[in-house]
């Protein structure tokens, strides 16, 4: 962190209009990691002094002292506004940590459990002759019926989440346009166990048809959809209205204009919006309970009979309480996280090739 | 291919808000004609209403007549689309399509309307890009994205694009307001060549780019802020700048306005 660009002016120099000396005392570069590693040694010591046992305890005695260690160093040798100007730095930087913590913490827990089952048997054998309490037995039904699902959902969800964002965007005006928009924001916020018992209600007990990947797909598309409109909505404003206007003026049709220039220059940020939706399904357990049903065999036809999917069989796993089924629980869980972290990595890809160039 | 364009009674609006007020004039073909005057007096505006661009602002509408020739621009059951194809135009910001290839974006507007084999493609886009003084420049990397060149080459670009589509006008606004003195000169130079085939108008705010480039001159001026813009004379070039028969515009010219 250098600071040499900024102003430099001692405040005690305020007095007189031009300072003194335009050089000022300040802390070594080293001084903000040096400044953290004795707070966490301190926020250690302390707990151990004061038999404190909780490791959260020292954490944030040691988060304290850090922002107090830089405020109080930083005010001695060089000046008040260089210390706010630290404390704040500081405080982003314990944000930060604060805020990845938790995660690293359960990426680590995932793979370290879920990697002792992660196996070719696991991800290829289904549930299927195995009891709870057996070990043995596999993914692959579940991870089928996710993959089934999402692909149906988004099959329904994206074209006309991004039809309905082209029309707010490049159509729509007044009242319809308002009134969609406010749907939309209403979507936004319904539970996923309310989409699944609107499915359930309006497919299953009204129209008679029985449990199925499909039915559970309608009401994962239920959530997907707001969240496709929202992103893609956001990406088409910011295509230039130059761009636009550029094509209008060629005398090419407004249709192809959307087509053609609006939809490639903002496809990089629609194709993550909608990974991002698809991240948002993929974990949904509540209507594949409702509509999916569950099953132990392997079902490949998504529109008969009831399939899995992975955060059900996570959650059967688990709710079985033996030690065979938490290790399959936390493999599928691995097996779940990877499949997201997967499609994420193909959609920035995607992303990343179909991006404006601008490389000479 | 060049035609006259004949304007009488045009008002246009933005919403209540009226921008430009009862103007007429007459624009001919294959010559340059430029519109000079203080911000916010309407040139772009009117320059947008004769492509029928205005209509494309929300709120935007016109009144009175645009004859391309004997036809009327907006008279009933005119397609704005077939007033884009024969009118064609440039920004003041380049602005190739960021997605494109040079040679995609010179080919965009014979692309965009239908299908093309690809070598009477290649044909058109090496006679435009020639048109516009960029072939020489971009030859060899045709296949390279757009917004990699200069701002004076994205703007001859455009230019490229512009008459790839082989309009019968083209619009010009503040085309060089972005740009370099060396890649002013350049698009002077092409505007005076692109005469010959085109009926071209020009919005500028240099005075001297108005006089070396254009055959007419047109000065609008507005009585005040919020007021429309009105035309306040139209003559040739020479007579607006050596001896203009309105006052206000002696003034505008010569540095004396406000």
């Amino acid at each position: 962190m250098s600071h040499t660009l900024q102003d430099q002016r001692p405040t005690r120099a305020r007095k007189s209009a031009a300072p003194a000396s335009l050089t000022r005392g300040g802390l070594p570069r080293w001084a903000p990691a040096g400044i953290a590693a004795l707070s966490i040694a301190l926020g250690s010591g302390i707990g151990l002094a004061f038999d404190l046992h909780s490791k959260i305890q020292w954490g944030l005695i040691a988060s304290l002292l850090f922002i107090g260690i830089t405020y109080a160093a930083s005010a001695v040798v060089e000046n008040r506004r260089q210390a706010k100007d630290r404390v704040a730095t500081s405080l982003v930087w314990v944000c930060f940590v604060l805020a990845v913590i938790p995660l690293l913490s359960l990426m680590w827990t995932t793979i370290s459990r879920g990697l002792k089952l992660l196996n070719g048997n696991f991800l290829t054998h289904s549930m299927n002759g195995v009891t709870s309490f057996d070990e043995g037995g596999g993914v692959y039904h579940a991870l089928l019926g996710t993959i089934e699902q999402i692909a149906l959902a988004t099959l329904i969800a994206a074209p006309i989440g991004l039809l309905t964002a082209v029309y707010l965007v490049e159509y729509g005006k007044g009242k319809l346009a308002k009134a969609v928009t406010f749907f939309v924001d209403v979507m936004t916020g319904i539970p996923s166990i309310v989409a699944g018992l609107f499915i359930l209600t309006t497919w299953n007990l009204m129209l008679g048809f029985g449990p199925s990947g499909f039915a559970g797909a309608m009401a994962l598309s239920i959530l997907m959809m707001p969240v496709v409109v929202r992103s893609t909505e956001e990406m088409l404003k910011l295509v230039p209205n130059e761009l636009r206007e550029a094509a209008l003026a060629l005398g090419v049709p407004k249709w192809r204009v959307i087509l053609k220039v609006v939809l490639p220059t903002a496809i990089g940020g629609i194709s993550t919006g909608l990974m991002l939706a698809v991240a948002r399904i993929a974990g949904e357990t509540a209507p594949i309970m409702l509509l999916v049903f569950g099953s132990q065999l392997i079902n490949g036809n998504p529109f008969e009979g009831a399939q899995s999917s992975l955060p059900l069989y996570i959650w059967e796993q688990y709710k079985v309480g033996s030690d065979a089924s938490y290790d399959r629980a936390w493999a599928a869980a691995l097996v779940l996280i990877a499949f997201v972290m997967i499609l994420n990595l193909v959609a920035r890809g995607i992303a990343r090739w179909k991006a404006p160039k601008t490389g000479r | 291919m060049a035609k006259r364009i004949d304007v009488s009674g045009l008002s246009a609006f933005y919403g209540s808000h009226k921008a430009i007020d009862d103007i007429s004039m007459t624009v001919e073909p294959r010559s340059v004609t430029a519109f000079i005057g203080p911000s916010g007096c309407g040139k772009s505006t009117f320059l947008r209403t004769l492509n029928r661009m205005h209509e494309v602002t929300p709120g935007g509408r016109v009144e009175g007549k645009v004859m391309l020739d004997d036809e009327n621009l907006y008279g009933a059951g005119v397609d704005p689309v077939a007033v884009r194809r024969t009118v064609g135009m440039v920004f003041q910001r380049p602005n190739p399509f960021p997605t494109m290839s040079i040679f995609d974006n010179v080919a965009a507007g014979l692309r965009l309307n239908g299908s093309f084999k690809k070598s009477e493609l290649s044909d058109i886009v090496e006679r435009s890009l020639q048109g516009a003084n960029l072939w020489n420049e971009v030859k060899d990397r045709l296949g390279k994205p757009g917004s990699g060149l200069s701002g004076g080459q994205q703007q001859r670009l455009c230019i490229a694009r512009a008459i790839a589509v082989e309009p019968q006008v083209l619009l010009m606004d503040e085309p060089c307001s972005a740009l370099d003195p060396i890649s002013t000169l350049a698009i002077e130079d092409l505007i005076g060549e692109l005469k010959e085939r085109f009926t071209i108008v020009i919005v500028t705010h240099n005075m001297q780019q108005a006089a070396r480039v254009s055959d007419r001159t047109a000065f609008f001026n507005l009585a005040a802020v919020g007021q429309p813009g009105k035309l306040i004379e139209i003559d040739d070039t020479d007579r607006i700048f050596s001896n203009p028969s309105v006052q206000a515009t002696e003034d505008y010219i010569s540095g004396r306005f406000g």
